[in-house]
């Protein structure tokens, strides 16, 4: 199959071994966008078609997938990732207000970038905890019962020096 | 095929064992509601409106994805299904734009027909109309989003009929469109323009890029005179507009309705493939006894598959036949030939193809050697739906038109030029003159039926001069890849050939399936066409390209002969590797 990607890119050579593995094992597509995402964060389009070249399999089954899944996403996040749990705990101990003001701090809305490149926020379903609801994570941390007022400490902490 | 019995509504039948009970139903003479179901794709129970009681099942089925088997019994209409049929419709409804009015499937949509049957006069839910972009940015086809019912026809068509992998399902839940990868524009995307998404298109989602306002306002045009030629496969096609039988010729009319319209001349490209077999024809035979290398020769008659080899297969070129198109040969000499001859300055010519094709609009601006004339050899090329709107918004009469005859010398043809609107017509047409370029005799028998059928893929051997020609036929381009792959591992492994001559059609059928052809094609419908074709053939005085009289003129007055230089000028072309995505 003849594809030509508008731009290269570049692999890690651990995201090469890995398509290497799963190249011939069925169910191969989603495990190797996840490492995908892993690495960059998202799916940029050169990668998507990298990945249609390395499995053989056609570009369009790739987005069929990665746009159905909300997990992939296809612009790239901030470098802290906020995501504000508004599964049904967190829904009913005001996860939106964690929003609203998030929003306030940041400048920017949900699914948005800063301008500084620095965070990112969206809201997600239950993250696994809802005893400590309302949660939010930041990247891998998690943190439980969040007020308002802890808000500024808690972006600062993550922003840059 | 083992039988089994079931029973349809009490009443007891047999059928064979494994086919849907939709299908099953219709030879109870029943024939159950359905929308997103096409007889060409694999059941998808996408829409619900199918759905039928099973006995001893707690719940509703699908009879478009329900296989039969022994006992089944099932219950397929009463009030309690007739209001489940008539709330699925009016979900539906609730998110389509009420425009049928200015729809281009006006009086021509399933979902319409369904609407009016069952008697919709409200909806009792609130109205969430999708607002997408329409992407208008191929020369041939317009995807309207916004109208689509997400039935998945288009894209079981052009993944799995096609091969082509253009159109997918991007999102889901409400959010759920048919896009390219990534939502680029189709014209960057693997698009082949064949069009066949737009003919199995339930609604107004996917049509022809319409160019009857273009065409019309040229008519109108003191300064320019307008030619038209007309493709085979619309002779057994657009009386289907009129309310005739699917394959009924209606030739001599729809010339006498170009003369009506107000075209100055009416040629035929039947002629045009009369001349691609000449050329076309010369060159297998050149690459049979000269460049054995350059064997299999494979045709580029269809401009679907030229671009989709140019995509997919880029490294099959050599192998590519460059004569052009019958279209594009018509166009030519149209420009150049005929202008001359009658005195016509070729800047005021407004010449228009009328075509069963969707990529015949993209294969007129393809490259720089559609203008050989100096101009563009074709100015517009439209469909055979589009041309049953013209003589419509004419008001002309068709069924009672009297019968005329084609303009000389372009428009006249033979069966060979004839039989180039089904799939293995090109074959066997190619056959006819071949065998007499390489014997100097004619056939005995000029039927060559091994190469004739809906079988997708078709294979014969011929013995011609002493020599074993092996040749296949193609037809519906996802059927294409066994064929080259057989050429390819043949190739690799320095094995001899398994075809030396190869014809391909995008469409399943031919061109009598195209893209552009009246709405509701099936494969009862192709063969009605196609058998249309065949009689158009047996009835023709000449049935060999090479025996057509003003083929044989154009040569002597101005082409000299096949492959001439001049030919080489006019009627040949290349091609070039293209990216799949653009973007």
């Amino acid at each position: 199959m003849f594809v030509q990607a508008p731009e290269s890119i570049q692999f890690s050579s651990e995201l090469d071994d890995f398509i290497e593995e799963w190249k011939n094992r069925p169910g191969n597509l989603i495990m190797v966008l996840h490492r995908v995402q892993e690495e960059f964060g998202y799916i940029p389009r050169a990668a998507a078609i990298e990945v249609a070249h390395r499995l053989g399999v056609n570009l369009a089954k790739i987005y069929g997938v990665i746009t159905f899944y909300h997990f992939f996403k296809l612009t790239k996040p901030g470098r802290n990732k906020i995501q504000v749990c508004m599964g049904t705990a967190c829904y009913l101990k005001k996860g939106e207000d964690l929003i609203n003001e998030l929003e306030n701090i940041l400048g920017v809305g949900l699914n948005t970038v800063t301008d500084d490149g620095e965070f990112s926020m969206e809201a997600v379903r239950c993250v696994g905890c809802c005893g400590l609801a309302p949660v939010l994570m930041v990247g891998k941390d998690v943190f439980g019962k969040v007020t308002k007022a802890q808000l500024p400490e808690i972006v600062a902490k993550y922003r840059k020096a | 095929m083992s039988l089994v019995n079931i029973k349809i509504d009490g009443k007891q039948i047999q059928v064979e064992e494994g086919i849907s009970l939709l299908q099953a139903a219709r030879k109870a003479q029943l024939k159950i509601p359905a929308l997103c179901y096409h007889p060409d794709l694999p059941a998808w129970a996408a829409c619900g409106i199918c759905v039928v009681k099973v006995e001893k099942s707690p719940k509703m089925m699908r009879a478009c994805s329900l296989p039969v088997s022994e006992g089944l019994s099932v219950v397929t209409n009463d009030p309690e299904l007739v209001e489940v049929r008539r709330s699925v419709l009016q979900l539906i409804l609730a998110s389509h734009p009420q425009e049928c009015l200015t729809c281009m499937r006006n009086q021509n949509c399933e979902l319409q027909r369904l609407s009016a049957e069952f008697g919709i006069r409200d909806i009792p839910f609130e109205m969430r109309p999708k607002k997408l972009p329409k992407d208008e940015s191929t020369t041939s086809i317009v995807l309207d989003p916004s109208k689509c019912v997400l039935c998945g026809r288009c894209v079981s068509v052009c993944q799995g009929m096609q091969n082509v992998w253009a159109l997918e399902f991007l999102s889901r839940g409400d959010q759920t469109r048919i896009a390219p990868a990534g939502d680029i524009q189709l014209d960057d995307s693997p698009c082949i323009k064949c069009g066949q998404c737009s003919a199995h298109c339930p609604v107004g989602a996917i049509y022809e890029k319409d160019e009857t306002a273009r065409v019309w306002s040229n008519l109108m045009d003191p300064t320019k005179s307008c030619i038209v030629q007309i493709a085979p496969a619309v002779r057994v096609a657009l009386g289907e507009a009129f309310g005739l039988e699917p394959g009924t010729l209606t030739t001599g009319k729809i010339y006498t309705a170009l003369k009506m319209l107000g075209f100055k001349a009416v040629f035929d490209t039947n002629f045009g493939a009369d001349l691609t077999i000449m050329e076309e024809g010369s060159e297998l035979v050149e690459r049979l006894t000269k460049h054995p290398e350059k064997l299999p020769l494979i045709t580029t008659c269809c401009p679907a598959w030229v671009d989709y080899l140019e995509k997919y297969y880029p490294e099959m070129i050599p192998h590519f036949s460059t004569a052009k198109s019958p279209q594009a040969m018509v166009g030519a000499l149209t420009k150049t030939y005929y202008a001359q001859k009658v005195g016509l300055d070729p800047a005021s010519i407004f010449h228009v193809s009328v075509m069963p094709c969707t990529a015949k609009k993209f294969e007129v601006q393809r490259d720089q050697t559609m203008h050989s004339s100096g101009f563009q050899d074709i100015d517009c090329s439209i469909t055979t739906r589009e041309l049953a709107r013209m003589i419509k918004q004419a008001g002309i009469d068709f069924l009672n038109l009297p019968d005329s005859p084609a303009d000389d010398p372009l428009g006249e043809y033979t069966g060979a030029g004839t039989i180039f609107g089904v799939t293995g017509g090109v074959m066997e047409a190619a056959i006819r003159t071949a065998h007499y370029l390489l014997t100097n005799q004619e056939m005995g028998d000029v039927n060559f039926t091994p190469v004739r059928g809906i079988e997708g893929i078709k294979e014969a051997t011929l013995q011609v001069a002493g020599k074993t020609l092996k040749i296949a036929v193609a037809h519906q381009m996802g059927n294409i890849q066994t064929v080259l792959e057989r050429v390819k591992a043949a190739q690799a492994r320095g094995e001899e050939l398994p075809y030396h001559f190869i014809e391909v059609m995008a469409c399943r059928g031919g061109c009598v399936g195209g893209g552009g052809q009246p709405y509701g094609a099936t494969d009862e419908i192709r063969l009605q066409r196609t058998q249309g074709i065949y009689k158009d053939d047996s009835i023709s005085k000449e049935r060999c390209s090479h025996k057509n009289p003003s083929i044989q003129k154009v040569y002597r007055e101005f082409l000299g002969h096949p492959l001439s230089e001049k030919s080489h000028h006019l009627l040949h072309t290349h091609y070039v590797p293209r990216p799949l995505y653009r973007k």
